[in-house]
């Protein structure tokens, strides 16, 4: 792959994983998580590691993000730490 | 405290860091792990198991025993959803919402623990109501079948392609969940009702447990899917491939009752009549 792309979506990776620890707002942690998992599965499928990809965006992206807004929907949308 | 977790976070990070410095490079054939047993899986599979995707027949037959106990991982998060989430019989919400469907009224009906008639004019409606949406509810509509074909080609063709149980049955389980929040919950489990969900999470399981212990009762090892060649009629490397089939199968229908299960539970705070 091109090393400025690759750069681009690591970069990308840590702003998500990190911006979704930070975040106050439970819903957009929910969305972050779900971009960092998007981005993993980019990786993984650059990597040749297709099989891993495709698990990444169907549980990583897809369900558990589901999991997770369906679970802040019952609580508070902020957290208070 | 803060601080110091943040030390703590920061001094692992750095030392992960430094010591991924000494790992091989990315795609090195001299790597420790591409010299032990990955040169036999990479030779042998297509003479052994007629799959030409390797990580499959690595998955589903060489690792079968540790694929096995991943699908009942899966099958106990699902049931320790329900058991910390579900509310039993006598627990029910306070008070129901109807709708007129002739006028579009809405009433909100207590319940005190009485059983509420079921009227041909009402119909029941979610407390968090959102407008009939018609372009919505097609387009969803439009959008399911296609979804499931493609969960079912992932299951199928995990032979050839990448896919398999897992990825296939998380897609189906979560055609149902699309469903679930395009329409509503109810509407979600008239068609796949709960209990069918429970039976179909230990269906999944006993059908991966059933292949290995069939392999066993026709006189070969637990999950050598060899055997089966004694009751299909296809030759032993064939059968190894009817076997990760079986399995797969199998691994899909439980990821794929368990998926719901969790959302509904999750979604309804275990009332199971209405989510998101």
């Amino acid at each position: 792959m091109i090393w400025q792309l690759d750069l681009l979506i690591l970069t990308l990776v840590v702003i998500c994983g990190i911006g979704s620890l930070m975040i106050k707002d439970l819903l957009g942690a929910a969305i972050l998580f779900g971009a960092y998992s998007f981005m993993m599965c980019v990786l993984w499928a650059v990597m040749g590691a297709v099989d891993v990809a495709l698990t990444e965006a169907s549980v990583g992206a897809g369900v558990s993000t589901v999991f997770f807004v369906a679970t802040v929907f019952h609580t508070t949308r902020r957290t208070k730490d | 405290m803060r601080i110091l977790g943040i030390l703590v976070c920061v001094t692992t990070g750095a030392m992960l860091i430094w010591a991924s410095g000494e790992f091989p490079p990315w795609g090195d054939p001299n790597s420790p792990a591409s010299l032990h047993v990955s040169p036999r899986y990479i030779e042998k599979t297509m003479e052994e198991t007629s799959v030409p995707n390797a990580v499959t027949s690595v998955l589903a037959d060489y690792r079968g025993y540790d694929t096995m106990f991943e699908t009942t991982v899966i099958f106990a998060a699902g049931v320790s959803c329900f058991m910390l989430l579900r509310l039993f019989s006598g627990r029910e919400r306070s008070f129901q919402h109807y709708r007129h469907i002739l006028t579009g009224l809405t009433l909100r009906v207590r319940r005190k623990g009485k059983e509420l008639p079921e009227l041909e004019e009402f119909e029941p409606m979610d407390s968090l109501w959102t407008p009939y949406d018609l372009i919505l509810r097609t387009l969803c509509r439009f959008l399911l079948p296609f979804i499931q074909l493609f969960a079912l080609y992932v299951i199928a063709h995990g032979h050839h392609s990448p896919g398999g149980g897992f990825q296939g049955g998380v897609i189906l389980g979560a055609s149902m969940i699309f469903l679930a929040i395009s329409q509503d919950m109810r509407s979600a489990l008239r068609r796949i009702r709960e209990r069918t969900l429970a039976i179909f999470s230990v269906a999944g399981v006993a059908t991966y447990a059933g292949t290995g212990t069939l392999c066993l009762l026709l006189g070969s090892n637990f999950l050598d899917y060899g055997a089966l060649s004694r009751i299909f009629p296809v030759d032993p490397v064939g059968a190894r491939s009817l076997g990760i089939f079986f399995v797969e199968v199998g691994v899909g229908i439980a990821v794929m009752a368990t998926m719901i299960v969790i959302y509904h539970n999750l979604a309804s705070e275990g009332f199971l009549d209405e989510g998101l």
